[in-house]
């Protein structure tokens, strides 16, 4: 009997353990899977929960209703990776495999920034990349009387890089909704060059922030929380003052990565971008947010890549070449309030740019344009997400590479 | 598109950029620091030539990579490109800046 060993039960993990179950012959093969966590979260849920679009029981559910029958699950801290013995220790066992998975993901890390996770964490600073952080910035804003609300990007890359703008976005539609935009001055703060950093995005939505009222401070790379007098200051010396800050700290891979020595600066391993096998070990795979390469960190990511992936360990396992596929394909819708959104298709290569989609001529989605049928798409996603998209079900005309059809190019 | 860095042929993107990194040379970089009134010295260059490293290595360049990278000190770096380091530095380097996916 032959072992392969998922780490971590989110998005990408748990996508692979469902994949790789119905294609790999049980007499021959054990797979795996280990996260310490019992929960599994809706993660895009939490860009809704602090607006009370979403609840915490819409956001959440036992992890272990999606792992498939045939996989053995196990919820226990993993210690170290020793990938040149093929071995993991977990808190208690040590377990041997012939494949490994590595799905660990990647998490806030506000440490990072002197100050950010201070005296006011989760007082008047807040994250929403986590369960918690967006739990506790909703029961703030339930009776915020107003102010100066900062929403910051600590740094790149990011899980969603769009989710900071599309918090800024909500923020508008949800002040003006409770009839007190007028008492809230919104600024977005960008360690980047601008709010939309490629040619077609700022061309075509530059005029959302003007529109929306949000003030836009740019090239902003943050040294300290000053949580005395409320305002936070950039390396070159320029200072935001706040009422309370959102911010997005610093995102990095798992502890277990740098425990195990096998991940960069940001504990992100080092991963074919076409592959998606460890640069350093043949019979260790990456996936989703733990990798380093040049895509975005997004469950639509994690999801065409498990494509790629389920076919290039079977090709593994039979000795063959790997195919090189995975093209960085990317699909996001971005919610613009007032019931909007944008959907965005794009890959390493292909920026976002304007059309429809899937199809030409027929979409019925529009790219890179505002409408309600996209923000209907986004709402709909989450039914997509629990009952397709982890069990490991294709998504019906939306195929693992990103495709030119409807595109404007 | 093509644009003309002085003498040199080399293709630039809408904000001067370069599109192709092996049309890179110390020449191109020297005119592009010229446009971005950025005087070079060997400091320069070593940070130039750690910032294409990275690149090259598939790493993400931030302000706290720079911190550390034991390389050089973030007031060094504002120092030697005043305004915006990271956008001015990667620009002058013939590589990509930093950008998000919209």
């Amino acid at each position: 009997m032959k072992n392969l060993l998922i780490l971590g039960a989110g998005t990408a993990g748990t996508m692979m353990a469902n994949q790789l179950r119905s294609k790999l012959k049980k007499e021959q093969w054990q797979i795996t899977i280990v996260d310490q966590y019992k929960t599994h979260y809706y993660q895009p849920g939490f860009l809704f929960l602090p607006f009370d679009i979403y609840t915490e029981e819409q956001v959440k559910k036992v992890g272990k209703k999606f792992i498939p029958k045939g996989v053995n699950y196990v919820q226990k801290k993993i210690d170290r990776i020793f990938p040149e013995e093929n071995k993991v220790k977990l808190e208690d066992e040590t377990i041997s495999y012939d494949i490994l998975i590595i799905a660990t993901g990647s998490k806030i890390a506000p440490e990072e920034v002197e100050g950010m996770k201070g005296e006011n964490w989760h007082k008047n600073v807040f994250d929403f990349y986590t369960y918690e952080g967006a739990l506790a910035l909703r029961n703030k804003l339930r009776d915020w009387q107003g102010g100066k609300m900062v929403v910051h990007l600590t740094e790149m890359p990011i899980k969603c890089p769009v989710a900071p703008l599309e918090f800024a976005f909500l923020a508008d539609s949800y002040f003006k909704e409770k009839g007190m935009r007028d008492k809230v001055e919104l600024t977005y703060v960008t360690p980047l060059s601008g709010a939309f950093t490629k040619e077609k995005s700022a061309e075509t939505l530059g005029y959302l922030l003007e529109e929306k009222k949000i003030n836009l401070e740019i090239d902003f790379a943050i040294e300290s929380v000053d949580n005395e007098n409320n305002k936070i200051i950039d390396y070159g010396g320029k200072e935001v003052e706040y009422d309370l800050l959102v911010t997005i700290p610093t995102n990095m891979g798992d502890d277990v990565i740098e425990r195990s020595g096998m991940g960069d600066d940001l504990n992100f391993v080092p991963t074919d971008h076409h592959t998606l096998q460890s640069k350093e070990h043949e019979n260790v795979f990456v996936i989703g947010d733990a990798t380093n390469v040049p895509a975005s960190k997004a469950g639509s990511v994690a999801h065409f890549q498990s494509e790629t992936l389920t076919d290039n360990i079977l090709l593994y396992i039979d000795g063959k070449p790997l195919k090189e596929e995975f093209d960085g394909h990317a699909n996001c819708f971005i919610e613009t309030g007032d019931n909007k959104a944008l959907l965005i298709d794009f890959n390493y290569k292909q920026e976002p740019v304007e059309g429809t989609f899937p199809f030409s001529v027929l979409g019925p989605l529009k790219l890179l344009k505002e409408s309600v049928f996209n923000h209907w798409g986004k709402l709909a996603f989450r039914w997509i997400y629990w009952n397709m998209l982890l069990k490991g079900i294709p998504i019906p005309f939306v195929g693992r590479n990103m495709s030119t059809k409807g595109k404007k190019l | 598109m093509e644009t003309q860095v002085n003498t040199l042929k080399v293709d630039r993107n809408h904000e001067g950029y370069l599109t192709d990194f092996s049309q890179w040379n110390k020449e191109v970089g020297e005119q592009i620091a010229n446009e971005e009134k950025v005087e070079m010295t060997p400091r320069h260059w070593e940070v130039i030539n750690w910032i294409q490293e990275q690149v090259k290595a598939d790493k993400a360049l931030s302000i706290r990579g720079i911190k550390k990278s034991g390389v050089l000190d973030i007031k060094e770096f504002y120092a030697l490109f005043p305004g915006g380091p990271l956008k001015i530095s990667t620009k002058i380097a013939g590589v990509p800046k930093p950008k998000s996916c919209i």
